[in-house]
């Protein structure tokens, strides 16, 4: 069965700024990734749970106790913009 | 004489306590060999000079003092570019985090530093641990020290490369769909992924959080051991991580195979596999056979759905774990004039090369509304089947093998604009990534273009133990003794 996808609508998803040749590629190679994909909805599932972790785990748990942190200045002098000892962004709203 | 960077860790660590060599002599063998072979092979994104150089130091100088931190003090060890490494640059092979320098370390790279290992620097990857040849690095693909015009496969192919040449004693990888167990194969060395949570995967940069796991490359199967012994065990950092007493694996490597149960699996034996590499795994079988073991044929049938069931699963998860690199808190920032949306979107654009775009594009889709239950709802159900077939299979065999790899190592550019002939690389490994459990692959022959090939061995979850008792065995009945020709050259040997 072949698989139709909004490309646009996912890279817009993905926040990826993408053209439209790329957006055309990408769409193509997914379609075909996904036709092969596909193949999982034959199987009869009917009744099976799914696994979402590979080992039966429930929550780990710790006391909830101050320990070391990191001093502010090894990831804030890794940032691209930086102000006051916070992170720096362009403007949030549009035009 | 053989040249030290030649030596088996188990070897190294004789010789620096009977004052044979020092870890300074070792390193310098490593860095020796690194600065004859990188040229053609590019293993290495970062060679650690300094640091490794007062890791050495440090060694030595505990050993003079009588101190000793176990097997690893004084072994130089190689690192794959996603664990991080504070104050070492650590990219993941992507653009986006160019330059970045990790504050913290990995807990598996804290823990070798506090075993006094020499840390000789990042290995080359596909981004973000996507690929199967290493060649989706943004900085320039690592090449096949059997041939220089082969992949080394992926994605922790500068690891398994390090090992091969010489220019590491050991390395460690991440192992998500095979990115340990298929650069292993293609390059002649034993790799192995433990059980899913036995390593902490805290300072790991994450590609699929539920199939991830880091795990060691080395020339034997006892350094293996040794390397895995030095990072297993439970992490209260990672909430994935077992949490129970880890017993130590060397007993099991000397007590042969009578009466163990192996089980050659029918679909990963049958088409798609060169018959070359077939033939290899059927010699060894045939040979675990004649040492006592009990050898019968089994079925996964779920196994041939496991590859399109982790082509939804994986890219789902990366997905969401690569939101993070959006340009703000570290990473690659776009120039480009507008809002933080555009900014981010542009980033992530400009950063990101195109196997990763292609994934989370695919995982976004897959977890999109009116998408979600269709493929990735039911990706995780064919994950239960797949389980349940190891679980039926364990009641009659104590492990499965199985070639690692369908075929040994293809030439450069073959697969790389073919993403889903890449994708079937991996096919004989991602079964042991979705069920969690332990798997290892083991040098076992050349094809006719005497390229390696690798035999895959997999036991249920914790079941490392028997693992390396069948691998020990294949490893002293085979006696593999072939080696990379750039490790082997004139040039390279004294």
């Amino acid at each position: 069965m072949p698989v139709d996808i909004d490309i646009a609508k996912v890279a817009k998803l993905a926040r990826i700024a993408l053209t439209d040749d790329e957006l055309d590629q990408y769409g193509h190679q997914l379609e075909d990734i996904l036709e092969h994909a596909e193949r999982v909805q034959a199987l009869p599932t009917e009744g099976i749970e799914p696994t979402s972790h590979p080992m039966p785990m429930v929550n780990g748990f710790r006391r909830d106790e101050v320990g070391e942190c990191l001093d502010p200045d090894s990831f804030l002098s890794q940032a691209p913009d930086t102000r006051d000892g916070q992170f720096r962004v362009p403007r949030i709203l549009g035009e | 004489m053989t040249d030290l960077a030649d030596l088996t860790i188990a070897r190294a660590a004789s010789g620096l306590r009977t004052g044979e060599f020092t870890a300074a002599d070792l390193l310098e063998a490593v860095m020796r060999r690194a600065t004859m072979t990188e040229a053609q092979l590019h293993a290495y994104l970062t060679l650690d000079h300094e640091g490794a150089a007062t890791a050495a130091e440090e060694a030595d100088r505990a050993f003079a003092a009588g101190q000793d931190h176990g097997l690893l003090q004084g072994i130089p060890i190689a690192l794959k570019d996603n664990m991080c490494t504070r104050g070492v640059e650590t990219t993941a092979s992507s653009k986006i985090l160019s330059g970045w320098v990790p504050p913290y370390d990995a807990t598996a790279v804290a823990r070798l530093r506090a075993a006094g290992a020499v840390i000789t620097g990042k290995t080359n990857m596909d981004e973000f641990a996507m690929g199967s040849s290493t060649e989706n690095s943004a900085f320039g693909e690592t090449r096949n020290p059997w041939d220089t015009d082969r992949v080394p496969g992926g994605s922790s192919g500068g690891s398994a490369v390090a090992v091969a040449a010489g220019s590491a004693f050991g390395a460690f990888g991440s192992d998500t769909g095979g990115s340990i167990r298929q650069p292993a194969a293609l390059t002649g060395v034993v790799g192995m992924k433990p059980t899913y949570g036995l390593v902490s995967r805290y300072g790991l940069i994450a590609f699929a959080s539920s199939l991830d796991q880091i795990g060691p490359f080395a020339r034997t199967v006892e350094d293996v051991v040794l390397l895995l012994e030095a990072v297993a065990g439970f992490d209260a950092l990672d909430s994935t991580s077992i949490d129970e007493p880890t017993p130590g694996f060397g007993d099991a490597l000397r007590t042969g195979v009578e009466g163990v149960r192996v089980g050659v699996v029918t679909e990963l034996m049958g088409e798609g596999i060169d018959p070359e590499v077939r033939a290899a795994v059927q010699a060894t079988v045939d040979r675990l056979a004649d040492a006592g073991a009990a050898v019968g044929e089994v079925s996964l049938p779920s196994s041939e759905h496991a590859l399109s069931a982790y082509y939804l699963i994986a890219p789902a998860e990366c997905s969401s774990n690569l939101a993070r690199f959006d340009g703000v808190r570290y990473g690659h920032r776009s120039s480009i004039e507008g809002t933080t949306e555009d900014m981010m979107s542009h980033s992530r654009a400009e950063g990101f090369g195109p196997e990763v775009i292609r994934r989370i594009l695919l995982g976004t889709y897959a977890l999109s509304a009116g998408y979600y239950d269709a493929f990735y709802g039911q990706a995780q159900k064919v994950r239960t089947l797949v389980r349940r077939d190891f679980e039926e299979a364990y009641a009659d065999y104590d492990v499965l093998v199985s070639p690692t790899s369908p075929t040994t190592a293809f030439p450069v550019g073959e697969r790389a604009q073919d993403p889903l002939a890449m994708y079937l690389s991996d096919v004989c490994t991602i079964p042991s990534n979705l069920s969690g459990d332990p798997s290892i692959s083991v040098p076992v022959g050349v094809d006719a273009d005497g390229l390696p090939v690798g035999f895959q061995i997999m036991a249920p979850a914790l079941g490392e133990q028997v693992l390396f008792q069948v691998a020990a065995e294949v490893e002293r009945l085979v006696d593999f003794q072939d080696r990379a020709r750039l490790a082997t050259s004139d040039e390279v040997k004294p």
